[in-house]
């Protein structure tokens, strides 16, 4: 099968630091790929450059078969691609249908999506007329994967989902990422092992800014060894 | 929320004390009803200077230091407009004073327009990464549109002497008479304060902007061109403020003055009210007009004719003792 994304040995910068030196992922179409790595070894700046939020200065990402990179951010966004970074990043101010509202990309994307949002977050709609500063963190995180599902997005980019969350929350948000994975392709980040081996099917393994071993996830799980030396969990 | 009762205590302490100090100084409820008036027609002037200041700097992190020369070209162009002679000479075309007054507002406010339009496009696009040249390049422009109203319009103030109805009226209250130019021009300003409100709390734009003031990144990551809007939001806020010039010049005349005069009392405000607070804005720019007019009140008679000037930093420095972050401000 194609891949619905295809980042081929992406080398980024930030400021004067070299933080990513030759990083490849492919994304499946229509399943959930997950990057691991240790903290710092360069995940969140993958989906970044993947973004154009911190673009890459060489390497090629493909989108659907069409080169992304080099492109603003907005304009990549525009192609299809949902963003869920880390720490949430809703809109305080903006009360939650604001929040959802800002992420149309055609008048009436919101109205089309409302049922199908609701129903994987059905907190959501309770909480409608509420600011988004005044969501828990649970909340702001599905708020947060709400609005990346307004428009039609056909990859979602989710960073860290589960950071910060308490189990319960952890395990209600798992039904709806792997619900949602039935529309879009997803890539995530999720330093939880268990929640990433239980969502992705494939995953990639990210070290000092390499992309260092890739594969199928039930492989992973099997293979204590690769776990130790990369993940440094048990 | 304890921030927001301080802020309110703040304010109606603040208006207390104005009132306060302007009816123990007025002989008369006409003398007080003067000073409120010229107040808040002082306190809406400032205020179309300063909420394209406020918003801009929220959204963009731009401190538009020639903010106050579109103010400036604003009151030039409608005295341009409106009287015989000057580079566009309307007179014989639209005799009707009245209507032209209305056309020079508008020619004031679209040459405020494209003017923006053009700083944002060429000059400030390139520089976003670069907040310092920012300052120095708006400081420059407004030093270059200074010596070019100069050059077009010679150093010499112009009084406005054409005169048409609404400017002549007056109107009686306690036995005093007020202008109703200025209660158009408060009107005016209210009108606005309130449009502008709306346009923030209902419309996409409005939404956008807020958005944008909290996270411009991930604005950008949801699919909007935030530069689009920042061209969108520069060019209405130096369309306001040449607005603003154009409504005050029947009053205030065109000086080359007006702009720095304006610029440096609507930083005040912007600080006080809270930078980038629309709301702070808004209220900044009553209570700064209301003292700045107990302050010429005060002072007539008596040695301190510099009260009304130094009057704004004044008040800014009392309310930052109180609240560091302005009246409206969040402290980021």
């Amino acid at each position: 099968m194609t891949p619905i994304l295809e980042v081929r040995d992406i080398h980024t910068f930030i400021g004067q630091f070299h933080i990513l030196e030759g990083v490849s992922v492919s994304v499946a179409s229509g399943g959930i790929t997950v990057l691991l790595g240790r903290n710092g070894a360069g995940k969140t700046t993958t989906l970044r450059s993947i973004m154009g939020l911190t673009p890459p200065t060489r390497g090629s990402i493909q989108f659907e078969g069409n080169p992304i990179q080099g492109k603003s951010t907005h304009a990549i966004a525009q192609m299809g691609i949902g963003y869920v970074p880390e720490h949430r990043a809703i809109f305080k101010g903006l009360t939650v249908r604001e929040n959802l509202i800002l992420a149309e990309r055609k008048t009436g994307d919101y109205a089309r999506k409302a049922d199908f949002i609701f129903e994987l977050f059905p907190d959501l709609k309770r909480l409608i007329e509420l600011p988004g500063g005044n969501l828990s963190g649970g909340q702001q995180q599905m708020l947060a994967v709400a609005r990346a599902l307004v428009p039609d997005n056909r990859l979602l980019l989710i960073d860290e989902p589960s950071e910060g969350l308490a189990p319960v929350i952890i395990e209600q948000l798992i039904a709806a990422i792997q619900r949602l994975a039935d529309q879009v392709s997803v890539l995530l980040v999720e330093q939880n092992f268990r929640v990433a081996s239980k969502l992705a099917q494939s995953y990639v393994i990210i070290e000092e800014g390499h992309s260092r071993v890739n594969g199928a996830m039930n492989e992973l799980v099997g293979d204590q060894s690769l776990i130790q030396r990369y993940l440094g969990v048990a | 929320m304890t921030g927001q009762r301080a802020s309110l205590i703040a304010i109606v302490v603040i208006l207390g004390g104005l009132v306060g100090v302007s009816a123990l100084n007025s002989s008369s409820p006409g003398d007080f009803g003067i000073t409120l008036l010229s107040g808040l027609f002082q306190g809406m002037l400032l205020f179309l200077v300063a909420s394209g200041l406020s918003i801009v700097f929220g959204l963009m992190d731009v401190l538009n230091l020639a903010q106050g020369s579109y103010f400036m070209v604003g009151a030039y162009v409608a005295y341009d407009a409106q009287h015989a002679g000057g580079l566009i000479d309307l007179t014989a075309v639209i005799p009707d004073p009245n209507l032209r007054f209305i056309i020079a507002v508008i020619a004031a406010v679209l040459a405020g327009a494209l003017l923006g339009y053009l700083l944002e496009r060429g000059l400030l696009r390139p520089l976003y990464s670069r907040p310092i040249f920012q300052l120095v390049l708006t400081f420059g422009v407004s030093l270059v549109a200074l010596e070019l109203v100069k050059f077009i319009w010679t150093t010499t103030p112009y009084s406005w002497t054409e005169l048409f109805g609404v400017r002549e009226s007056f109107f009686e209250l306690f036995g005093q008479r007020f202008s109703t130019y200025r209660l158009f021009v408060v009107g005016m300003g209210g009108v606005l304060i309130v449009t502008i409100a709306l346009l923030l709390q209902r419309s996409r734009i409005g939404i956008i902007i807020r958005a944008g003031v909290e996270d411009r990144e991930m604005v950008q990551a949801l699919g909007i061109n935030v530069r689009a809007v920042f061209t969108l939001v520069f060019t209405l806020g130096c369309a306001i403020a040449a607005f603003g010039g154009a409504i005050a010049a029947p009053f205030l005349g065109a000086s080359t003055t007006l702009g720095n005069a304006f610029l440096l009392q609507s930083i005040a405000v912007v600080v006080l009210g809270g930078m980038g607070s629309y709301s702070g804005t808004a209220v900044g720019s009553v209570l700064v007009g209301l003292a700045i007019a107990v302050a010429q009140d005060v002072a007539i008679g008596t040695d301190f004719a510099a009260l009304p000037s130094i009057t704004p930093m004044l008040l800014l420095v009392l309310v930052l003792l109180l609240r560091p972050s302005g009246l409206f401000g969040n402290s980021r």
